[in-house]
């Protein structure tokens, strides 16, 4: 371990001997809690269920609800440092930082006092997973709490110390002040020589966002130096004594399987290692180059199987679709009120699968002792990650400690632990640590993809200019996002899961990007039939506060009401997801002389409650926004017969520095709403908005994702 | 083989094909430049080679030997980060920061050579690289104001 022990505290987790471990069985609980890491004195964030698991050294499993399986610790060692343990993880989007602001400000410490130990399933409680904007408005509080109760304890103790009561006892800057004589006790002082551990108090008073002072503020990425001195390490960067590298052989298409494998010629020379495995076949070596020649020299035969393309995939997704024989009553009213309206309009909207891309592809080092398994792995699930590998390798999650340093980014993409398995399985294979590193093309072709879906819809406004029926199926794509944020006198909203030929996951904001592609289509489109202001249709038609909130502010800022010039347009959209409203504005030209549409600018406003980092609140509504041009204007993965044809980011187009126009965030800071997600809610409003503009400029009203993959040409 | 990388020499054996990325991350264990792509289309791999800023994934290791290497690693001196390094910490300019070692290896080519570039001569030195978590207008401005 001496080649891990050499990194930051923050990345790696704490150096335990092996007999610690060994003694622990690989699960922490409160016994050993404070042998493991010092004593002092802890608060765990936990239920009582939770307890018991972690004094059973039992696993829970995943079947709890969130908001039931949120559990951390936190620890003020006896040198007055303090320890956040949680089974979040960091990719990007900055919870290292934020989650430590929130219990800097709870725990009235300096912020550089807190050292966060993230996604380490051996000292971190149980954790679902870092997904679904679930860590600032479920996490973030609990923390809150579990810090403001800890500070509670912390005066109450000095209290007892120094014989006064607590309420002549103040916590500040990380010391306990008596009130009276000014004297001063660092928290480190008055955890010296304890060993307690306190569960909550649920009536822990939480200082209100309005008196923030660490949180609410734009800290810096708290280990950002590490970053740009090219010192983190990554899991692909790290290195284990002895380790060796594995690469898989993969079939040449989806649904292929394995005839034959001629494997002698991949054994080039005495280090090289294949591993044959029922259908699996690895190759080890002691560099990654030779690993990749040797397995280039297998021969392999394929049977392959039929698979849908692309350009029969909303056919197929359609066909595939489970029906619903019991025809809703709501979904005849809606019928009925279409059809009696004059003011009506059906659409079709087809949104293509799209990959994550995240730049650091799937890695994961692997390595197996005394019947223990270590993997460090990006991953945006550890705990789920424990569990697949405790399944494929039928060992005991106890026997498993899965670990996630700082990965190179994720949005919904890293939920599965395949290099994790293929890592453990050539570890155990070889007798000595693997790394698995995937290939930019495995990353395409074996990760995941977001949904392709499609999504047919049908809708009328009566004479008041109101929405009178609703009707809206969306196949395959999913569910998220699908409700319908406006007033409508009758709807019916129905998500249809289908077969799918390529294999789909979660992704940033989900099907809600499909769906309010949709649903700010249509608007846009009944708006113009009703000769009406765009903005004005919405409003007319909307009761929500917050979503016309961020409506009104992005078209202040934008200048909605401004003359246009010739050929250019406006457009906007807004939606809401899991609590968090965003809405978009764009301007467009279209120059029909060289037929190029270029976006000229963007102004997003965003409201997710209370703001807990403004500056990496705007870093993550600038990396949503504009990682959603991309999904809007070109991303789209290509197939046909099971095979991936554009894997490679020379053929699969992301956006780059010339295609990002100026782009205004206004963030709307409402202290008096809890806060509430970001990475995901900002990326939903950038495709309509474009959309919307270029039927504004031209008059084409573009109804598939991506708009314009091969550019827009009015002309045949 | 021998290759000068940050000042030093270094003696090399190494397999067949090797690229210098590999040659750096896994023989040297110089891990600060990043694989993104294998096909120089990301520029997370980028080092400075006679100061051009070069994707070192599809550059084999054997055509560098007379050259002087420049990485990540080798841009902080005795402790003080390069005036790029330190904009982009001051900025924040990045999410995930995969992507900052190749960035920052292609902003010190650009400003050696271009003091004072215009937006339009940042977005063409920088259009090599990709930061997927998109947070481009941030490294944009870490540029600008070096």
């Amino acid at each position: 371990m001496d080649k891990l022990s050499l990194a930051d505290k923050t990345q790696r987790p704490k150096a335990i001997n092996a007999s610690e471990i060994q003694s622990s069985g690989y699960t922490i609980n409160r016994r050993n809690f404070f042998k493991l890491l010092g004593g002092g004195v802890a608060i765990a964030l936990t239920h009582s269920y939770v307890y018991a698991w972690q004094e059973l050294g039992q696993s829970m499993g995943s079947a709890l609800p969130d908001e039931e399986s949120i559990a951390a610790w936190i620890h003020i060692l006896e040198d007055g440092s303090i320890s956040v343990f949680t089974g979040k993880v960091e990719v990007g989007q900055n919870i290292r930082t934020s989650l430590a602001q929130l219990v800097a400000e709870e725990l009235a410490v300096p912020l550089p006092r807190i050292t966060m130990t993230m996604g380490d399933t051996l000292l971190c409680p149980y954790d679902q997973g870092t997904y679904g904007s679930r860590t600032t408005p479920y996490m973030g509080p609990k923390l809150r709490k579990a810090a403001a109760s800890l500070k509670e304890a912390l005066v109450e103790m000095a209290a007892t110390q120094w014989k006064i009561p607590k309420e002549s006892v103040q916590a500040k800057d990380g010391q306990l002040i008596h009130s009276g004589s000014g004297q001063a006790l660092d928290y480190g002082e008055i955890t010296k020589g304890k060993k307690i551990l306190l569960p909550v108090n649920d009536q822990a008073a939480l200082t209100p966002p309005q008196q923030w002072t660490i949180a609410g503020t734009s800290v810096p990425k708290t280990n950002g130096r590490d970053f740009v001195s090219g010192k983190h390490q990554y899991v692909s960067d790290m290195e284990l004594p002895d380790m060796v590298y594995g690469k898989i052989l993969r079939a040449p298409s989806y649904g292929a399987s394995l005839v034959s494998a001629a494997i002698e010629k991949a054994q080039v020379s005495a280090n090289v290692t294949v591993v044959q495995e029922e259908g699996f076949i690895g190759v080890t070596a002691p560099d990654p180059q030779t690993a990749a020649n040797a397995l280039a020299k297998i021969d392999a035969q394929w049977h392959a199987a039929p698979q849908p393309a692309k350009a029969e995939i909303f056919t197929y997704l359609k066909e595939n679709s489970r029906q619903n024989n019991n025809e809703d009553p709501a979904q005849a009213e809606a019928r009925k009120a279409f059809e009696a309206s004059t003011i009506r309009l059906e659409q079709r909207v087809e949104v293509q699968y799209i990959a994550h891309v995240p730049l650091e592809p799937r890695a994961a080092v692997a390595t197996w002792g005394d019947g223990q398994l270590t993997v460090w792995t990006g991953t945006q699930r550890p705990f789920g990650v424990q569990e697949e590998l405790a399944e494929a390798f039928s060992v005991p999650k106890s026997s498993i400690r899965v670990f996630m340093p700082d990965t190179g980014s994720a949005y919904g993409g890293k939920h599965s632990g395949e290099a994790a398995l293929e890592a453990a399985r050539l570890a155990k294979a070889v007798g000595k640590p693997v790394k698995v590193v995937w290939t930019r093309e495995e990353e395409f072709k074996w990760a995941y993809f977001r949904p392709a879906g499609l999504i047919e819809m049908a809708a009328a406004v009566d004479d008041d200019g109101l929405i009178s029926s609703w009707e809206f199926h969306n196949y395959n794509s999913g569910g998220a996002g699908i409700d319908l944020p406006y007033e409508a006198s009758v709807k019916h909203i129905q998500f249809h899961p289908s077969r799918t030929p390529l294999k789909q996951g979660s992704y940033r904001a989900l099907a809600s990007t499909a769906n309010i592609f949709a649903i700010e289509s249509m608007m846009d489109d009944l708006a113009r039939q009703l000769k009406q202001n765009p903005l004005d249709f919405r409003l007319a038609n909307l009761k929500d506060e917050r979503l016309k909130g961020v409506l009104k502010a992005a078209a202040g800022k934008f200048g909605w009401e401004k003359e246009k010039v010739a050929d250019h347009g406006y457009g906007i959209a807004c939606g809401f997801v899991k609590n968090s409203y965003i809405a978009t504005c764009v301007e467009v030209a279209y120059n029909r002389s060289s037929e190029q549409l270029s976006v000229l600018r963007i102004v997003a406003a965003f409201d997710c409650g209370a703001i807990v980092n403004p500056l990496h609140l705007e870093n993550q509504v600038m990396g949503c926004v504009l990682q959603g041009l991309g999904g809007a204007l070109f991303e789209e993965v290509d197939f046909k017969d099971g095979r991936i044809l554009n894997p490679s980011l020379s053929s699969y187009r992301v956006p780059r520095f010339a295609d990002i126009p100026p782009l205004d965030i206004v963030l709307l800071d409402r202290k008096d709403i809890p806060s509430a997600g970001a990475g995901e809610t900002p990326i939903v409003g950038i495709a309509p908005a474009i959309r919307n503009a270029i039927a504004d400029a031209t008059g084409v009203k573009l109804s598939s994702l991506p708009l314009i993959p091969q550019g827009l040409k009015l002309t045949n | 083989m021998k290759i000068h990388v940050n000042g030093s020499e270094y003696s090399l054996n190494v397999p067949d094909n090797t690229s210098l990325l590999d040659a750096l991350r896994v023989h040297l264990k110089l891990t600060g430049s990043k694989y993104g792509c294998g096909e120089g289309m990301c520029g997370s791999c980028k080092v400075l080679i006679d100061g051009h800023a070069m994707p070192s994934c599809i550059t084999p290791v054997a055509s560098v030997q007379n050259k002087e290497i420049i990485t990540i690693e080798g841009l902080e001196k005795e402790g003080q980060l390069h005036p790029v390094q330190q904009a982009f910490l001051d900025e924040d300019a990045f999410q995930c920061a995969y992507c900052s070692s190749g960035m920052i290896i292609s902003a010190v080519a650009l400003k050696a050579r271009n003091p004072k570039p215009t937006r339009q001569e940042i977005i063409d030195a920088m259009q090599g690289n990709v930061c997927r978590c998109c947070v481009y207008p941030r490294i944009m401005k870490a540029i600008s104001k070096v």
